[in-house]
């Protein structure tokens, strides 16, 4: 399905390295045309250095980028029609608003009226007509934020790279942004790169994520893809929260693997390749897809024993000791629990699991 | 404690607006001792009458400026005409110190962007570097400059030697001469304060730039120099002020045909041929330029930052 569609950049065997110290080991990856893509990763791990190549600011040490077929490698940032909004804005302190959102449609060639009523234009979309004749330094950050946007919007690039452009802003302000953010990329279908070291913005806001550690893309797909198949215990870990549990490869049956807990406690779940039986791999359950009884509903219950809740605005964690086994968090949504039994610390519980809930995970 | 909290907190205020007078007495006394003091005996010694072998005679007059502006004939009873002998000095005195300035401003802005541009560490040993032949006196500085530009130096045996030029040029007693000296004795004083503003300057400011497909030239002119240009002003003024008045490279590197104001100055109080009232008349007009030249900039620059508030 993806596949049929046009590449806007494509990263090809991309090598950074800054003396001996390799940045990016060999990256490969395709983002799609009017897509919203994210590149996410902890602190250090690349995504700046991978988004200053694309824009033309740090020369690629070995591989190369192509946008929409034509290799840009060896192009002079200015000579590349794609934008990027700063992390830290980089608005012009000495022009008013309405100039710096027109300078790059004048640096493009046109006239200097025609490049203001354009750029009044894009003032408007991000809802700051009333400021254009300010300076930056005039503005709060979220408004200075919207007209570093606007600016690196209005010569409509074919690419937008945006490098943690609301990590300076306030949770509300920030959860506004996304959703702006994310209306403004349909609305102009221009393709963004997005960079973010925030797991739950990036799946907030992603078509696909590609996530990143030391330098190397540890998965690449769709934001539910990445939550739900996560393929190895980096990504598990870093994307949302999960139980990571030990487990040894008993039987693999039909596509079924049986692991072993530890403590006699088994379960089974799909098999995957590269993960044969006898080996000792890690497990990963989404604590939302785990659900509390008393007693055992089917084959597979996990007896235990509560040891805590903890409230968490919209959802319970309960914690839970299996016996002579490693511990779970289940996390119970607030408006289920008309329906369900509170168990209270001290409790026995069977913990047991929806179809498909857990992953192993190659490591 | 009769006044209560209320007085208590202004009599708080009293002892530190008193504390305060009394820490700023050291520069009051400074700024009185060293620029009033002088200027007022300047001022004073402009309206008195010359004494014939040098010195003064207490008895108002005005003569020096007479003299300064003024040409009365040869025995002084010819009806007055413009006198144009100084104001050609003093006209070629801003016109050097304006060619110095731009000399120093072209070969010191990149110099000063070259060392802010360094990794952090390397910097204060540019600076270093850069003001290492300052240390000598600026009165040997000049006369090896002598030595350097005249048709028998290094720079013309250097120049004849690469075949560029068969015959000397002789630099020496021009104005280009004086220029040079003057940009040389004063380059530091463009580079530090340049050098100061572009450490400060943003660079993803001209990354910005860049994204938004502006050339290297147009980034420099419409980003980079708006946000420096406090640093290169301040450059300008620190070297055109004292060229302005500076009397050593224009007697030791341009001759008699290139003689500036601050030489004029210092002629009339050197041995008994001297005339202090018109050397202190000469000196206040030059204040007075120098001064209007200050107050021009610092009401541009209180505009500039009004506007940006
Ligand atoms: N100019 C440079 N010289 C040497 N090493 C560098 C340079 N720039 C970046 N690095 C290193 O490259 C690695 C990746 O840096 P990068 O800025 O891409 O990280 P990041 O993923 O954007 O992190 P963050 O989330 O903190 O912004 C880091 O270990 C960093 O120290
Ligand atoms: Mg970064």
């Amino acid at each position: 399905m993806s596949e049929s569609r046009k590449t806007a950049i494509d990263v090809r065997g991309a090598v950074k390295r800054y003396g001996d110290f390799t940045a990016l080991k060999t990256i490969s990856l395709s983002i799609y045309d009017n897509e919203f893509f994210t590149l996410l990763g902890p602190s250090g791990c690349g995504k700046t250095t991978l988004l200053r190549m694309i824009a033309g600011f740090e020369d690629v040490t070995e591989g190369a980028i192509f946008l929409y077929g034509d290799p840009i490698a060896d192009l002079p940032p200015n000579k590349r029609p794609v934008n990027t909004v700063f992390q830290n804005y980089a608005l012009f302190p000495q022009m008013t608003i309405l100039d710096n959102v027109a300078f790059g449609l004048e640096m493009r060639g046109q006239p200097k009226s025609q490049a203001r009523k354009a750029a009044g234009e894009m003032l408007e979309l991000v809802q700051l007509s009333q400021f254009a004749a300010r300076k930056p330094s005039q503005l709060s950050g979220g408004q200075q934020q919207r007209v570093a946007l606007a600016r690196a919007l209005a010569p409509k690039p074919k690419v937008l790279l945006l490098d943690e452009p609301l990590s300076a802003l306030d949770l509300k302000l920030r959860k506004a942004m996304q959703l702006e953010l994310k209306h403004l990329q349909r609305e102009t279908g221009i393709t963004f790169i997005f960079v973010t070291h925030d797991q739950e913005e990036a799946l907030t806001m992603s078509d696909r994520i590609a996530v990143m550690s030391a330098g190397e893309l540890q998965q690449l797909g769709e934001a539910r893809d990445i939550y739900e198949r996560p393929r190895n215990m980096f990504v598990a870990d870093f994307i949302g929260e999960t139980n990571l549990l030990e487990v040894s490869v008993d039987a693999i049956n039909a596509g079924r693997a049986t692991c072993h807990l530890g403590g006699g406690h088994e379960l089974s779940c799909n098999a995957v390749e590269g993960v044969n039986v006898g080996a000792k791999v890690h497990m990963s359950v989404r604590p939302e897809r785990l659900f509390m009884s008393e007693g055992p509903t089917d084959s597979e219950g996990l007896k235990g024993t509560v040891r805590e809740n903890i409230f968490v605005g919209t959802d319970i964690s309960t914690l839970i000791d299996l016996d002579d086994g490693p511990k779970f968090i289940v996390r119970t949504s607030n408006s289920d629990r008309g329906n369900k039994r509170i168990f209270e610390p001290g409790n026995e519980v069977y913990v047991n699991m929806e179809m498909e809930a857990a992953r192993l995970l190659i490591d | 404690m009769a006044g209560g909290a209320a007085s208590g907190g202004s009599a708080a205020t009293d002892t530190y607006k008193e504390a305060r007078n009394w820490l700023l007495l050291p520069s009051w006394v400074y700024l009185g001792a060293f620029v009033l003091v002088p200027v007022i005996m300047m001022l004073i010694y402009s309206f008195l009458t010359k004494e014939f072998r040098g010195g003064v005679v207490w008895e108002f007059s005005t003569a020096a400026y007479d003299q300064f502006f003024f040409d009365r004939g040869l025995f002084g009873d010819e009806p007055a005409r413009i006198e144009w002998t100084y104001i050609t000095i003093f006209w070629r005195s801003i016109w050097q110190a304006g060619a110095a300035t731009l000399l120093a401003l072209a070969i010191g802005f990149p110099t000063a962007y070259f060392i802010a541009t360094r990794p952090e560490q390397a910097r204060p040993m540019w600076v270093f570097l850069i003001t290492i032949p300052y240390w000598v006196n600026l009165l040997i500085r000049t006369v090896s400059m002598k030595f350097m530009l005249r048709d028998s130096g290094p720079l013309n045996d250097f120049l004849i030697g690469t075949g560029l030029i068969n015959d000397p040029i002789s630099i020496i007693n021009t104005n280009f001469a004086v220029q040079l000296g003057l940009f040389y004795s004063y380059l530091p004083f463009m580079v530090l304060p340049i050098y100061a503003s572009v450490e400060r300057y943003n660079f993803s400011l001209s990354e910005a730039a860049a994204d938004l497909y502006a050339s290297k030239w147009v980034t420099l002119r419409r980003v980079l120099l708006p946000a420096v240009k406090p640093g290169v002003i301040a450059g300008c003024i620190l070297v055109f002020v004292p060229s302005m008045g500076s009397f050593l490279a224009p007697d030791l590197l341009g001759g008699a045909k290139n003689f500036m104001i601050g030489s004029l100055i210092e002629e009339q109080f050197k041995g008994n041929a001297g005339n202090w009232p018109f050397g202190a008349a000469a000196s206040m007009v030059l204040l007075s330029m120098v001064l209007i030249v200050l107050m021009i900039f610092a009401r541009q620059q209180a505009k500039a930052e009004k506007e940006a508030s």
